[in-house]
């Protein structure tokens, strides 16, 4: 096939078969200068950007909901077309008719649809309400008649906890480039190919994914009319860089009116829309500054991007996040870097518009990325704090170059990969549980087994982590099954059309578990094994406080000692989970992440034998506790980088925050002789080059 | 038995990620003890000789620094204080030790310490250091007896000694609101640096109140009582009038120290 969209590309692989990585690879620019050809925004990006910022202070002054849709369920072609303002608008297409209305979502689960929009004084249509109870089982309707007693019991005591049962799952990533490229009626055909070698003994499997294949043709198709609603043919190739990012959006906007994920991430889109600019650049069609112009108002869209939550949502995520994360720069297999011009252009953005933290603006990090982009990005992180680092050095060997991050850390090779997000497992209260047999320090209920209860006056190591192995042994297996059947129910009652019609046919699918409370239980365990830990225990027997007699290591100083206890904790917990079978054999992986939801788990916990007070919140992710770190950042970040990466392939984050003061001399109160001219005899002038002061700092984050 | 083995200081406390002592990413080695009483210290904590320090071989510090070795690339090891030539045979020997495994050293000192009989050990020590932060309290003596409670004339000595040496320096004077905040005194600070060729850069820092709580902790009177934190104009303004002493002194050519009144 060829189409005259194409004129000028080098072809290959990815004109005979759909392979967008081929295609960016054949055809993309590195660029190795700095930002000096950008451009500022224009009068027309401006002029938008204020009209949103109004929209914002309405939407603030509303209680944080502008306006919501209270009777129509969501799907892609659900709403008429929306602008901000029609006439100023390069990129256009809202979630629903109007900007910053929140459409609604109620295959995940009806309760909490509801919840979402009554919370914020809206009336949810008795209607639609009706119709759903009578006639349509939810995503979360479908988990709740299937969970066994004991995953109830384990779910209300919070020992697996942030399940996404009753909410979408999301961190799925549509390659939403294919539409660009290709053109939606060439991707239906090729799913109408799919379809036909899907065949076999028509038993349960060979049956969804026939199925599977057919709901997303016809998402596929609902896409064109949602597009062509907009006034634009996205049947055929997109044939120039402001259709790309049309394109591309339409594709993206598709899936968030469809679901509302918790985690809709869009991918790794720079590099390929670069190949357009540059092609626009070189014909005469486009100037850096209408280009410039097009990227403002798509990234613009993509800060209004709104979801209905429910206010337990938000105080699990500590805000109204959406995760759209752009992942950005990177360098390839073949040694070439994958930054371009547009990854300096998205970034741009961030002067342009002003700085937000929507979307999720991800920097692929490399040391060997041209020196010009990373001192662009250092200025943009003192200047905005919105850019995340993520290691791509690290990413690369397991991923290649062609993955995107979903969320905050999961890589994913984009349309070849998609993950059942897991959420978290309460690591800490289990030790609670293997010190008590089972019994909830807070509840008193019996959530566990009925394991002999440690009753000795001080806590020994090796029994508290034979007890421990065993009662992790307990959880991961309720905690795999949980997700099996969440994930079931998922793909039976709200399956992501659009986004999977955007994937291979065959796919690798992730099974993303998670553990939260890792630094309190290597801490717990270090105080045990270093310290003489003595459990204070109430009438019923659980321990709920714990007295600590000495001094113990503690995780976060870079000291073998505890960082090994937590690494072991780590691995322990992973081949745990890797004993059960689990749903599509998925392949089980591990987070160690929480950004903020950790203040959620930890006001569930009890005391813990490290001396944190019952209630009080848990690091974040892969985190030393707060103040135990006592030898700076790196020491910090080193008993972090110990953590095992195969252990926890799904990422480890560390979150930490520095003044931007505190990165380096940079103002005017610090003269570096080079910079100044004392008129003098060229002998007597200081020697070599001293304007070292602001050389940037080489930090090497292992998972932001 | 190697030095890297006996040799041990009194360490206050190590900070694995500096970035504001010296060029780069640097591994920071605070030592214990200062003869100094600075009326704006903000690590009083250190000013003790024993303390709440813990002694650490050489060995054992090169270890922490070097499993991490890869964040120190274009920075290194800083030690500080206290005063750290309290210890200088420490650190004469910790920077030789340094050196020979080619890392950057950066020596954070105020001077104090320096007297002519112990030269030829200073020289030794300037050998191994390739950046000297020598922070200069107070170029006027009363001020400075005021400030710190000690004499200023080793520190002038010890300056001397670093131009001798041909050692690059970076110039430090915090400029504390009702303290140091004095033009006059400024302009003659940057005279007397004028004819330091080897001086790299000058840094004016603000004065901050962050260790003010640690002397009620300590249960020290604090001097500086009510001082406000200076606004970094206040830091802009004196470093352009030490640069104008600079210059001045340079542009007359004078070839040896002035005389100042």
């Amino acid at each position: 096939m060829k189409h005259t969209a194409w004129n000028g590309f080098n072809t290959g692989v990815w004109d005979k078969a759909i392979d967008v990585r081929d295609f960016i690879q054949r055809n993309y620019v590195p660029y190795e200068g700095d930002d000096s050809f950008l451009v500022g925004p224009t009068e027309r990006t401006t002029n938008l950007w204020q009209q949103v910022l109004k929209l914002y202070e309405e939407e603030r002054a509303k209680g944080g909901m502008l306006d919501a849709d209270t009777s129509v369920a969501t799907h892609i072609t659900a709403h008429a077309p929306g602008y901000i303002d029609k006439d100023l608008e390069t990129i256009v297409g809202l979630q629903t008719d109007k900007p910053l209305k929140r459409a609604m979502f109620p295959y995940g689960g009806l309760r909490t649809a509801k919840s979402a929009v009554e919370e914020y004084g809206f009336e949810f249509d008795a209607q639609t309400e009706d119709f759903f109870k009578k006639h349509r089982k939810t995503h979360n309707d479908g988990v709740f008649d299937v969970y066994t007693p004991e995953m109830r019991a384990a779910r209300s005591a919070h020992i697996i906890t942030g399940l996404p049962d009753a909410y979408s799952r999301g961190r799925i990533i549509g390659d939403y480039r294919r539409v660009a490229l290709y053109g939606v009626d060439h991707l239906i055909e090729e799913k109408l190919k799919e379809f036909d070698i899907t065949m076999g003994d028509m038993l349960e499997e060979v049956i969804r994914d026939r199925e599977e294949i057919k709901d997303q043709i016809r998402s596929l198709q609902e896409l064109k009319e949602m597009a062509a609603s907009y006034g634009y043919d996205i049947s055929e190739p997109a044939k120039d860089v402001k259709e790309a990012i049309q394109w591309l959006y339409f594709g993206y906007l598709g899936a968030i009116k469809e679901q509302n994920g918790a985690a809709m991430s869009i991918g790794r889109n720079t590099t390929f829309l670069d190949i357009y600019a540059e092609r626009d650049l070189k014909n005469g069609t486009y100037t850096e500054e209408q280009i410039q112009e097009f990227v403002d108002h798509f990234i613009m869209k993509l800060r209004m991007v709104r979801f209905a939550r429910i206010h337990e949502y938000n105080n699990l995520f500590t805000g109204d996040p959406v995760w759209t994360t752009e992942s950005i720069g990177g360098m390839g297999t073949d040694g070439r870097t994958l930054v371009s011009k547009m990854a300096f252009r998205y970034l741009h953005t961030l002067t342009n518009l002003g700085p937000a933290p929507e979307p999720n603006l991800t920097v692929l990090w490399s040391p060997r990325m041209p020196i010009g982009f990373r001192r662009f990005c250092a200025k943009l992180s003192i200047e905005t704090s919105s850019i995340q680092y993520e290691n791509d050095d690290l990413m690369r060997p397991n991923s290649g170059d062609d993955y995107a991050i979903a969320c905050c850390v999961s890589p994913m090779r984009i349309g070849k990969e998609m993950q059942f997000f897991g959420a978290r497992s309460n690591l800490a209260k289990c030790l609670l549980y293997a010190i008590n047999g089972g019994v909830d320090e807070k509840s008193k209920k019996q959530v566990g087994p009925r394991y002999r209860p440690i009753t000795s006056e001080y806590l020994d190591f090796d029994e508290v982590w034979e007890r421990f192995d065993d009662m992790m042994e307990w959880l991961a297996g309720v905690y795999v099954n949980s997700l099996n059947i969440i994930h079931y129910m998922h793909d039976k009652y709200a399956y992501e059309k659009l986004e999977m019609a955007l994937h291979d046919r065959k796919v690798t699918r992730w099974f993303a578990t998670g553990i939260a409370g890792l630094s309190v239980v290597a801490d717990s365990l270090s105080a045990i094994k270093f310290a003489k830990v003595k459990p204070v225990r109430d009438e019923n027997g659980v321990a709920v406080e714990f007295e600590i007699d000495g001094d113990f290591p503690k995780y976060g100083n870079d000291d073998d000692r505890v960082d090994e206890l937590a690494a072991k904790v780590v691995s322990t917990f992973m081949n745990k989970i890797r004993k059960h079978p689990t749903y599509r054999h998925s392949v089980p992986t591990m987070s160690l992440l929480t950004i903020t939801s950790n203040v959620v788990y930890g006001t569930a916990t009890g005391s813990t034998p490290d001396g944190r007070k019952a209630g009080e919140a848990f690091a974040p992710g892969a985190n030393p506790m707060h103040g135990r770190d006592s030898h700076g950042a790196i020491a910090s970040l080193a008993s972090v980088a110990k953590m095992p990466w195969r252990d926890s392939s799904d990422g480890i984050s560390n979150t930490f925050s520095i003044v931007p003061d505190a990165l380096g001399k940079t103002g005017e109160a610090f003269v570096s002789m080079s910079d100044f001219d004392f008129d003098l005899d060229p002998s007597q002038l200081p020697n070599g080059n001293t304007n070292f002061a602001c050389s940037e700092p080489n930090v090497t984050i292992d998972e932001k | 038995m190697k030095a890297g083995e006996y040799m041990k200081g009194r360490v206050h406390s190590i900070e694995t990620m500096g970035t504001v002592d010296g060029p780069g990413m640097r591994f920071v080695v605070f030592l214990q003890g200062c003869p100094m009483r600075c009326a704006y210290c903000h690590n009083p904590d250190t000013w003790d000789n024993v303390g709440d320090s813990t002694m650490m071989t050489i060995d054992e510090i090169w270890e922490q620094f070097e499993r991490n070795r890869s964040f120190y690339t274009n920075g290194g090891i800083t030690v500080t204080g206290g005063e750290p030539l309290v210890q200088i045979d420490f650190v004469l020997a910790l920077f030789t030790y340094f050196k020979e495994r080619g890392i950057h050293t950066c020596l954070d000192t105020s001077g104090i310490t320096y007297t002519p009989v112990q030269r030829s050990k200073f020289e030794a020590l300037l050998a191994v250091t390739d950046l000297a932060m020598l922070d200069i309290k107070d170029i006027d003596p009363t001020h400075h007896k005021d400030i710190t409670k000690q004499s200023i004339d080793p520190v002038k000595a010890f300056a001397k000694l670093t131009t001798a040496t041909n050692t690059d320096v970076w110039i430090r004077h915090v400029i504390v609101p009702g303290l140091t905040d004095n033009k006059d005194r400024h302009y003659r600070l940057g005279f007397f640096l004028g004819a330091m060729p080897n001086i790299k850069a000058l840094d004016c820092l603000p004065y901050h109140v962050m260790g003010v709580n640690k002397y009620k902790e300590l249960n020290i009177p604090y001097r500086l009582e009510g001082t406000q934190a200076a606004p970094k104009e206040l830091a802009v303004a004196a470093s352009k009038t030490v640069l104008a002493g600079m210059k001045a002194y340079r542009q007359h050519q004078w070839s040896v120290w002035p005389q100042e009144g």
